[in-house]
């Protein structure tokens, strides 16, 4: 009992320090600022919701081995096509005796590796161009912006498929195809961002401190631009998923006998009128995740937009 | 202290037919450890002056010297080291995502200083925040209290001139008393030039010892404060500038 | 009968650490007259006219005992009553006419449709009381001016216009909310007095909310002194250089002045018990 209400007051006063309006640190000020962000994510139940399911599929797809109930691969023909329900297999098997469970947690793995592949590079990417583009103008920002005007008067799918094609099949190829087919509107957010930020004053202020462009740059519009960013990539993150399992479904993406979502749902697509579940499980699993990026970025928008900062 | 002298300083936007002269054939000298005024309504290119002497406005033309030294069309740090700025909407010009100290720590490390610390926190004692306002956000500050940050930063390279673009239009009367005090203050202890800019008739009288009046982008008239305090321009537009600053109804 | 009596107005927003209290109990009426407001930025001035025309957006809430509008009661009056009462029995003017004016309509269309939201008229009579207003307010080619688009015209001329256009219906209080904070003084004194004319002539009732004690001083009948959502002092305008509330001695104080030059300006210090005195009230 004594032990109990030492640990709240402790955590109270843990609580008053994160809130403090006058940090006395660096590391202080910087924690109190995430803390505040938190408390307002908090607030917002149906981000809070999408946030527990992208965490449960982060440790799903950490303890995959210990939480699969089989070898992913094991082929049992004798147990083919096994509705839901099953004993032993929870969610059925596929036309090869596979468990739909194991491949489904093991594939969360893949969908994970393709999603912060391309969380990194495309954002990254289009971050750059259209920073460059919009700080420094004239000429660089005709050429970059035409570059960029030219991926995207390209169908996405189309592009990703046209660059599969040429690199070849496989989990790394569609990764970067659909990366090169994602960068251009992030680029196009940041310059239409970086125009505003540009002219004003603070960057007037650091101009007269002699500071040069890359500073300026990497330092001073980044930090801004990277928050409407980021919640623009949670909300694609959904149609990054959906293309990666488009490329699986047709054979342009991970290859059989890979668990990937996408790949699932096309092996299933010949069973579909018969046995339903060997495509739809895959499908609920693209859906769910998907839907739960959504809407974390609409809880992210509330908290990171950085026109919201002055209350 | 430095002076500061502008001859002949021409300033435009944009090019051809969509040119726009926003000052014409400007001249004025300001003493070394003078403070200068230039008032005007809005778009008679006053604030535009400054834009062009602290280079942030590249299109003009004309001679800007300081001590004697032309002022090149590239500025490099040296220049500002000399002479820095202070912005009129302290809400816009501290950048939302830095804190007090890293506002005033980079601007320090740009200079090339080495006891950025014991600077910082000697900086915010000198505008009167003190260190507890260190690792704020803009957010967590007043008005006043931005600008104060604001002024800060301009004293963090230890300029010898100062400009103030309308630095109290956008305070409270009773903080535009305080920030008004203070740059007094600074300008005594740390011997600067100011070149004030303002549409406040009032606020240029109580800072400075001579004011430009501009209209349509040139300057009508130079005059001295106590010339302007009794009334005496020698200009009609001054005159009627003066008139309409100290009472309103008679127009 | 007043044009207006407010009796013990709050207005209340629900933060994350408990309720934020911007008007705290005032009370005031309104005659025939030109009632400024001054204060500083947070001292609920901008609030208390917002609130009158019931402007303060959820979560944000107005209490009182009574908001009387000639004797009728206002203040639990339906969405659709209190849109009859806005423009046409109480119009608003506020600081910026860049933002108050639609930038995709001509001046003309947005003064002849705000005419045709309260009156049933023809298009081409709704137009010539259009001009009619343009005149009044001395705009010298009215015609010119309705074909143009807001950002075409100036800020002085903007103002004007908005100022015509709350005039149209015949209001009986006009709230203008730092209407020429955003003008050049030479500009601020033609709006004024345009403002001025139009009150005296057409017997209305005027409230003037702004920061400037001078102007206020200058330009109103009766004056309220706003601080921290209560009014500390309520003074006749043409003796508020005799105001006795340290308050308002302050203000004037921390003016500089072009006819009494001093070293210093002498800077306001605040007294919490400022923030405890009960408000004074304004109620005629």
């Amino acid at each position: 009992m004594t032990t109990e209400t030492t640990n709240s007051r402790a955590e109270q006063s843990f609580r008053e320090w994160l809130l403090s309006e006058t940090p006395s640190s660096r590391r202080h000020a910087r924690l109190a600022a995430a803390y505040k962000g938190w408390l307002r994510l908090r607030r917002n139940h149906m981000a809070m919701f999408g946030l527990g399911i992208l965490v449960a599929l982060v440790i799903i797809a950490a303890i995959a081995p210990w939480l699969a109930p089989y070898d992913p691969y094991a082929q049992v023909l004798s147990d083919r096509l096994l509705p839901i329900g099953s004993e032993g297999h929870l969610l059925g098997t596929d036309s090869l005796g596979r468990d739909i469970l194991s491949r489904l947690i093991y594939g969360s793995r893949i969908t994970l590796y393709i999603v912060t592949l391309v969380a990194l590079i495309a954002p990254v990417a289009g971050l750059m161009v259209g920073t460059i583009a919009g700080y420094v103008g004239g000429w660089t920002d005709t050429i970059l912006m035409r570059i960029t005007d030219i991926f995207l008067a390209f169908p996405k799918l189309v592009l990703a498929l046209a660059f599969v094609a040429a690199l070849g099949a496989g989990i790394e190829n569609a990764v970067l195809a659909i990366s090169l087919t994602a960068w251009p509107p992030y680029a196009r957010l940041a310059r239409a961002e970086t125009l505003t930020i540009r002219s004003s004053d603070f960057i007037s202020a650091i101009r007269l401190q002699g500071a040069g462009p890359v500073r300026i740059i990497t330092r001073h519009i980044w930090p801004l631009c990277i928050s409407s960013l980021i919640v623009r990539v949670t909300l694609d993150m959904a149609g990054i998923i959906l293309t990666a399992a488009g490329l699986g479904f047709l054979g342009l993406g991970a290859q059989p006998p890979s668990p990937e979502w996408g790949a699932m749902i096309s092996e299933g697509r010949r069973f579909l009128l018969d046995h339903w579940w060997v495509a739809t499980i895959p499908g609920l699993a693209i859906f769910t995740v998907s839907l739960a990026f959504n809407l974390l970025g609409d809880g992210l928008r509330d908290v990171l937009d950085p026109k919201d900062g002055k209350s | 202290m430095k002076s500061l002298s502008v001859r002949n300083l021409n300033v435009w936007f944009g090019e051809g037919p969509d040119r726009v002269d926003a000052v014409k054939a400007a001249s004025f000298d300001v003493a070394s450890g003078g403070s200068f005024g230039l008032v005007g309504e809005s778009g008679s290119g006053k604030s535009t002056i400054l834009r062009a002497i602290t280079g942030l406005v590249p299109t003009w033309s004309g001679d800007i010297e300081i001590d004697g030294d032309h002022v090149l069309p590239k500025r490099g740090r040296a220049f500002y080291k000399m002479l820095q700025m202070v912005f009129q909407d302290p809400y816009a010009s501290l950048h939302p995502r830095h804190s007090v100290d890293q506002v005033l720590s980079e601007t320090l490390q740009l200079h090339g200083f080495k006891d950025i610390d014991t600077r910082v926190n000697r900086l915010l004692d000198d505008v009167g925040l003190g260190a507890a306002f260190r690792f704020r956000y803009p957010h967590q500050l007043s008005g006043g209290q931005r600008q104060r940050v604001a002024i800060a930063r301009a004293l963090a390279p230890e300029p010898e001139i100062l400009l103030l673009d309308e630095p109290t239009s956008a305070l409270d009367v009773s903080v535009q008393a305080e920030i008004l005090n203070l740059l007094s203050d600074l300008r005594t202890e740390h011997k600067l030039t100011f070149v004030m800019v303002s549409h406040d008739l009032s606020v240029v009288g109580h800072m400075c010892d001579n004011v430009a009046v501009m209209r349509d982008g040139e300057v009508v008239e130079v005059l001295g404060i106590e010339k302007m305090r009794r009334m005496e321009p020698d200009n009609a537009y001054t005159k009627h500038l003066l008139d309409v600053s100290l009472n309103y109804a008679s127009s | 009968m007043n044009l207006l009596d407010v009796e013990d107005l709050w207005v209340r927003f629900p933060t994350s650490s408990g309720v934020f209290d911007a008007v705290r109990g005032i009370s005031f009426s309104l005659g025939r007259e030109r009632l400024g407001i001054v204060g500083e930025s947070g001292s609920g001035k901008s609030m208390t006219g917002r609130a009158i025309l019931q402007l303060i957006r959820p979560p944000g809430r107005i209490e009182a005992k009574r908001i009387d509008l000639q004797g009728k009661p206002l203040l639990n009056a339906s969405d659709k009553e209190m849109r009859a009462v806005r423009g046409s029995r109480i119009s608003m003017v506020m600081q910026d006419p860049k933002f108050s004016l639609n930038p995709v309509m001509t001046v003309g269309d947005q003064i002849i449709e705000a005419y045709r939201l309260h009156n049933k008229a023809s298009r081409r009579d709704a137009r010539a009381r259009a001009i009619e207003m343009l005149e009044a307010v001395s705009i010298r080619n009215p015609e010119r001016v309705l074909r143009a688009y807001p950002h075409e015209v100036s800020g002085g001329m903007g103002q004007r216009i908005m100022i015509a256009m709350m005039m149209i219906p015949n209001p009986q209080i006009l709230i203008a909310d730092e209407p020429t904070s955003a003008l050049d003084v030479s500009v601020q004194g033609q709006v004024l007095g345009i403002m001025n004319q139009l009150v005296q002539d057409r017997g209305m009732g005027l409230i003037f909310i702004s920061h400037d004690l001078n102007l206020v001083a200058e330009f109103c009948d009766r004056v309220l002194i706003m601080y921290a959502g209560r009014i500390v002092e309520v003074c006749e305008a043409d003796k508020l250089h005799e105001a006795k509330h340290p308050y308002t001695q302050g203000l004037l104080n921390s003016l500089p002045r072009l006819d009494e030059p001093k070293d210093r300006l002498e800077a306001l210090v605040r007294d919490p018990e400022w923030r405890q005195q009960p408000s004074v009230s304004g109620l005629l």
